[in-house]
């Protein structure tokens, strides 16, 4: 995983709430097996028309925003299903974090699993960034990952956690400066995970096996 | 109990760092594995457990004839690469052609694999479903799928805990699905974010193991990862004589275990909600997301009545796609289609309680229901008592089993604009297909709105 320090980039508001994976990348995209080309899935279904043609309304199709790289949402987005697709459509469409007020579990974990920095800011300082960024395209912000804090040119500036809980805030923060291989990490505990089940009782490890 | 589960399955821990868990049990389906397979591949890495490890197909596959090829060309593919992949690293496959195949929360409870005390992953948000067995089972994204692959542990930093009790008995007509639709409704789509939800109290206690998984399936609907309910006669009766249970003195020793496993009486959560069952009625959903919902005695809710400016226009949002409009009565509604399917709600015990509104009846002219088995063992078990014939008699259509029309993969789906009342989990935006429309209601709310033409109340229908 690539490591991430710092990003500015142009802000795109996406003012709504608890927005699922099904509506970041629909189902009937999730057949494909390989691990590139879902930035062209995401959110296909508001990006486009139902003839194919780009929907004018839609944020990312206004001209100006289609170079953004951070986003910034409302309330519980991420929610549903678990499909990491929706991170890897966020992150391979060109954005680098994604601010808002709080995410949806699993899709919060996998952000983390992708070195997708999520940056949390309470709520009166996301309605202030959303004012500035539905503005126009010209909203440009800052993310800093070492100091954790985000800022612009004009004067906004706030410090944020990546987790509420502050251990878990501080542990996620170095695997994404550090870019780090979570499953090389786990494989260091080898014999600790071999003790484990070398101390499972019998019952247990019998069933599962049918006789 | 969570804590006790937990506890038990510390394989490590350092101070300021998640835990690391072990697991026993690796569901894994097409849609959410291939990636983290291939990632194996690059890394040179192998399976851990191959044999704690289960797979089926479940998502993508044809509920049509199971005899003929797979037509879309990407869905074979996929449903192929599962079937390499497992023969590559020595996995058990409940494939297409399998009597075993299904849902893969499903399949687990039936054959015995999902049991009382176990730490499941499964790259699926309805993992939560297994949690009825009084296990701890979490849903991951591809990376952890991978990730578990690999070392058969889950990297987790410990959760809060939500108790949710729901207090007296069901009134009659009110079903599991009601239970938990109505927590939602109270409670909120992000209510229990961040929370393992531990559902107790009387109501919850009556309930069968197919109720109890219809509640703990749709936990994520409430923001929670992870759904439980302690195990106790239902459970063990339930797992006892499954092909992969434990057997002779190692069903004694598990028993014993298992009883263990009772949360202690006045343990301390970190929030709790009290339900008082009595006051739940049959749900619809209005909106395009599970909290937007009222008894079907009610209204749809005019937008201005919600306080947060947010919400209110959440809820305009929600009645634009749906088409419909505040102050209409949830019984003038008149579905399309008729969806009785999914993990929540395609058991063997939602299929009889359906039939048995079904009997002797017809669909009504408007509308196309069909109904989906959760699994093939349900399909078969639901033909040999003659439940096919009455769905079939009454006009509905009868398939393979699948996931089918609840997330609109495989060719099950809605058109744009239709309505359907369906028994699955998820009432998003094009979840059924695009622009697609969905309610979600009970098994017996699906199957009397496919007779009548439109929503009625359960209380009040008479069995044929
Ligand atoms: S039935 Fe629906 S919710 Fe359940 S696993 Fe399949 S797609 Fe997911």
């Amino acid at each position: 995983m690539e490591p991430f320090k710092k990003t500015t980039g142009i802000v795109a508001p996406l003012d709504r709430l608890n927005v699922d994976t099904d509506s970041i990348v629909p189902a009937r995209f999730l057949k494909r097996i390989e691990m590139e080309g879902w930035g062209e899935t995401l959110f296909f279904d508001w990006r486009f028309l139902p003839d194919g043609r780009p929907n004018p309304e839609f944020v990312l199709n206004t001209p100006g925003y289609k170079d953004a790289s951070i986003l910034v949402v409302g309330r519980n987005f991420g929610s549903g299903s678990s499909r990491e697709h929706a991170v890897w459509a966020l992150k391979q469409y060109g954005f680098r974090a994604i601010i808002a007020p709080s995410l949806a579990d699993i899709f919060h974990k996998n952000c983390f699993e992708n070195g997708f920095v999520p940056v949390f800011l309470p709520e009166e300082r996301i309605r202030e960034l959303m004012r500035k960024a539905k503005e126009g395209p010209g909203c440009v912000l800052t993310v800093d990952l070492e100091r954790c804090e985000v800022w612009d040119e004009e004067g906004f500036r706030s410090t944020f956690v990546v987790h509420h809980d502050p251990e878990t805030h501080e542990f996620r923060r170095l695997t994404l400066l550090n870019g780090l291989d979570e499953i090389a990490l786990t494989l260091q505990q080898g014999e600790k995970i071999g003790d484990f089940e070398s101390k499972r009782p019998g019952w247990l490890t019998r069933a599962g096996s049918e006789k | 109990m969570f804590e006790k589960i937990w506890d038990a399955h510390v394989v490590h821990r350092e101070e300021g760092k998640p835990s690391l868990l072990y697991v026993d049990l690796h569901l894994v389906h097409e849609v959410t594995s291939a990636q983290a397979f291939e990632g194996l591949r690059l890394a040179g890495r192998s399976v851990r457990r191959p044999d704690l490890t289960i797979a089926t197909v479940d998502h993508n596959v044809p509920t049509t004839d199971r005899g003929l090829p797979i037509r879309d060309e990407m869905s074979r593919k996929q449903i192929e690469a599962l079937k390499s992949n497992c023969e590559e690293f020595g996995i058990q496959l409940y494939g297409m052609e399998s009597d075993r195949q299904g849902i893969v929360h499903v399949i687990g409870p039936e054959l015995g694999y999902t049991r009382p005390g176990l730490v499941i992953v499964c790259g699926d948000s309805h993992t939560s479903t297994h949690g009825a067995f009084g296990a701890f089972a979490m849903p991951v994204g591809t990376s952890q799928v991978e990730h578990v692959l690999a070392t058969q542990c889950l990297v987790q930093a410990k959760l809060k805990t939500m108790e949710v009790l729901v207090e007296g008995a069901l009134p009659a007509g009110v079903t599991a699905k009601d239970i938990i639709l109505g927590i939602i409704g109270r409670i909120g789509v992000d209510g229990a974010v961040g929370h393992v939800i531990e559902f107790a109290g009387e109501a919850i206690r009556a309930l069968s193991m197919e109720g109890r998984m219809t509640v703990c399936n749709m936990s994520i609907e409430a923001g929670a990862r992870v759904g439980m309910i302690a195990p106790d006669e239902t459970t063990f009766e339930y797992v006892r004589g499954r092909p992969y249970a434990p057997k002779d003195e190692d069903w004694d020793a598990a028993v014993e275990a298992w009883r263990g496993l009772r949360t202690d009486p006045g343990a301390a959560f970190d929030k709790s909600v009290v339900i008082d069952a009595a006051e739940l009625e049959p749900y619809v959903t209005w909106g395009t997301n599970p909290g937007m919902v009222v008894p079907v005695t009610g209204r749809v809710p005019d937008p201005a009545s919600f306080s947060s400016p947010a919400d209110r226009a959440a809820a305009e949002q929600a009645l634009v796609y749906m088409d419909l409009k505040p102050g209409t009565l949830i019984q003038d509604i008149r579905p399309d289609r008729v969806f009785i399917g999914s993990c929540t709600n395609a058991r063997i015990e939602d299929l009889r309680a359906a039939a048995e509104i079904v009997r002797g009846r017809k669909t009504h002219e408007d509308v196309r229901a069909m109904v989906v088995p959760g699994s093939t063992r349900v399909k078969l078990q639901a033909e040999q008592e003659g439940l096919d014939k009455i769905f079939s008699e009454a006009g509905f259509e009868w398939r393979e089993a699948g996931c089918s029309m609840c997330l609109g993969m495989n060719p099950d789906i809605l058109a744009p604009g239709e309505r359907c009342a369906s028994t699955s989990n998820r009432n998003f935006e094009g979840r059924q297909g695009k622009g697609g429309r969905t309610h979600l209601v009970s098994p017996q709310m699906a199957a009397a709105a496919a007779i009548a033409g439109r929503f009625v109340d359960i209380r009040e229908w008479e069995v044929a």
